[in-house]
């Protein structure tokens, strides 16, 4: 059998002329779905030039948290208390930890800050879609399965530790989410940094069927035991009661870290914690107004086309 | 601020350590396991059931990875409704482990769950099959978790062929009761699930009534 020698196929290129060129292909990166890590190595080399000058680059801002949710007769109670941390400072002394999901459905959110917030709100924006072509009030086991879907599908990487809770035809449930998409249902949990002091409250305490104000103490001594007990956790307490067709978000349903006053020992006044000063508490040393003579030179008109 | 570490409980993933055990009777199977799901230290789920339902008569019991093996569990449950739709009856014990199976092998470097599938059908009876890193092997019974490495020399022992159904349950009971009081990452309540021809049948056994052993 004949048999192609590769020497021969080579010979024939050599014989191309040389004037010929192959037109550079500019090809574009076809979109890819998903997140892009390139920023992550740019960030690793950034932070290696930065930390040889001295200074180091910012942090993400993280819910060091005490978040809990409780089922209770008629619906369910979610807890958050209302501290985010940079580290070790407090970002923000209130920050709202109780997220939107549905009329019906809420999700509190700990972990990476960013990570709960939009998580929270792309669900929310697919469960709204979801709902409409259903044409019929979203269930909180739709709502799990698209979390522990996503957050499964990026392997840990989204940090965003949820619970969730609502009541829909099937009546009241409540699941806890993890980062790395495996969920539990169960009638009363607890997540965060504060989780471990939220859950001896709860696991001294939770009795099946309580009433609401029941549940509610119960949910507000859970998190106070996080706030006072876990650094990362502070400030006040939020609630969210959710029954069937109605819904309670008491935002701060307990002030419990309330910012004491302070006394100017020059004057022996009480001033409010308040940052407002009230007129004259600066003296007016002059004053000089200069009118400014302004004329219209043109002016010009054009419609926006709002068809 | 220097880049701090994150916080344990957020990369700490949340593993079943478990002890799952499943045993083949003439005429079905006995699955049971505890119900203990840790992260690092701390339990997040003190009663969670780690045996789920593939199909009316096709159970299996999850390891491992609690986010894995929950993956799993719901694709394969997904994946089986579809093929029993097409076939038109209900399916073999083997194509469930199968499927579980061919998503074991094709991720197990992604992976860590280790699925133990068992069920009863027409056409075989009663089967367990056992899916560990991607093979697929059918045994009469089968343990798996962390708590089984404390338990290989008393199943080895004491398993006997043609055991009837009230002594695999009580077999499974005692595993289940000795890994539980050894394996640190085992514990809670033990569930039980029987399959037979006539049904499935699911059972919770409360701590205090697990039966107890001489150092107890």
């Amino acid at each position: 059998m004949p048999h192609l020698s590769r020497a021969s196929f080579f010979t024939s290129r050599k014989h191309k002329p040389s004037s010929t060129k192959m037109a550079t292909l500019t090809m574009s990166r076809p979109a890819v779905a998903g997140f892009s890590f390139e920023n992550c190595r740019r960030n690793v080399i950034l932070e290696g030039e930065v930390n040889n000058l001295g200074c180091s680059l910012p942090a993400a801002r993280k819910t060091g948290t005490t978040i809990c949710g409780v089922v209770f007769k008629d619906g369910v109670v979610l807890g958050a208390d209302t501290r985010a941390t940079e580290g070790m400072v407090v970002a923000d002394k209130n920050c709202s930890k109780i997220h939107y999901i549905s009329p019906n459905i809420y999700c509190c959110g700990a972990g990476t800050a960013a990570d709960t917030e939009m998580t929270t709100q792309i669900i929310s924006s697919n469960l709204e879609l979801h709902s409409l072509s259903t044409g019929r009030l979203p269930r909180v086991a739709t709502a799990n399965r698209m979390l522990k879907q996503m957050l499964f599908r990026y392997q840990g990487y989204i940090g965003a530790a949820l619970v969730l809770g609502g009541v829909d035809c099937n009546g009241p449930h409540l699941y806890s989410i993890y980062p790395h998409g495996s969920t539990d249902k169960l009638p009363y949990v607890t997540m965060g940094s504060g989780s471990l002091a939220a859950m001896a409250v709860f696991e001294d305490r939770y009795k099946p069927d309580l009433e609401e104000e029941e549940a509610k103490r119960l949910v507000r001594d859970a998190i106070a035991a996080g706030i006072f007990n876990d650094l990362g956790s502070g400030s006040n307490i939020d609630l969210t009661v959710i029954t069937k067709g109605n819904v309670d978000y008491i935002r701060p349903h307990d002030e419990a870290n309330k910012k004491g006053v302070r006394l100017n020992e020059l004057e022996a006044l009480q001033l409010t914690g308040d940052y407002k000063y009230k007129r004259g508490t600066t003296a007016v040393l002059s004053k000089c107004v200069t009118p400014l003579d302004l004329e219209v030179v043109e002016e010009s008109i054009q419609t926006m086309d709002t068809s | 601020m220097l880049g701090e570490a994150e916080p344990q409980w957020l990369s700490e993933e949340v593993k079943t350590g478990t002890t799952i055990i499943a045993i083949e009777f003439n005429g079905g199977v006995v699955l049971g396991s505890d119900s203990r799901v840790s992260a690092g230290a701390s339990v997040v789920n003190r009663v969670m059931n780690k045996l789920s339902p593939l199909h009316d008569k096709i159970y299996c019991a999850l390891s491992g990875s609690a986010a894995d093996a929950q993956t799993i569990a719901e694709m394969v449950n997904y994946q089986l409704d579809v093929h029993s739709m097409e076939i038109g009856e209900d399916p073999q014990v083997r194509s469930a482990a199968t499927l579980v199976k061919n998503i074991s092998y094709k991720y197990k470097e992604e992976l860590s769950a280790h699925l133990i599938v068992a069920g009863w059908d027409r056409k075989d009876g009663g089967q367990v099959f056992a899916t560990l890193n991607g093979l697929l092997t059918k045994q009469p019974f089968a343990v798996g978790g962390s708590g089984s490495s404390y338990v290989y020399g008393f199943v080895d022992a004491e398993y006997r062929k043609g055991m009837n159904k009230k002594e695999c349950q009580q077999f499974v009971v005692n595993t289940l009761s000795l890994a539980m009081n050894r394996d640190g990452s085992s514990g809670g309540v033990a569930y039980l699930v029987t399959i037979d021809e006539h049904g499935t049948e699911e059972k919770v056994i409360l701590g205090n009534d697990l039966p107890t052993f001489f150092d107890q």
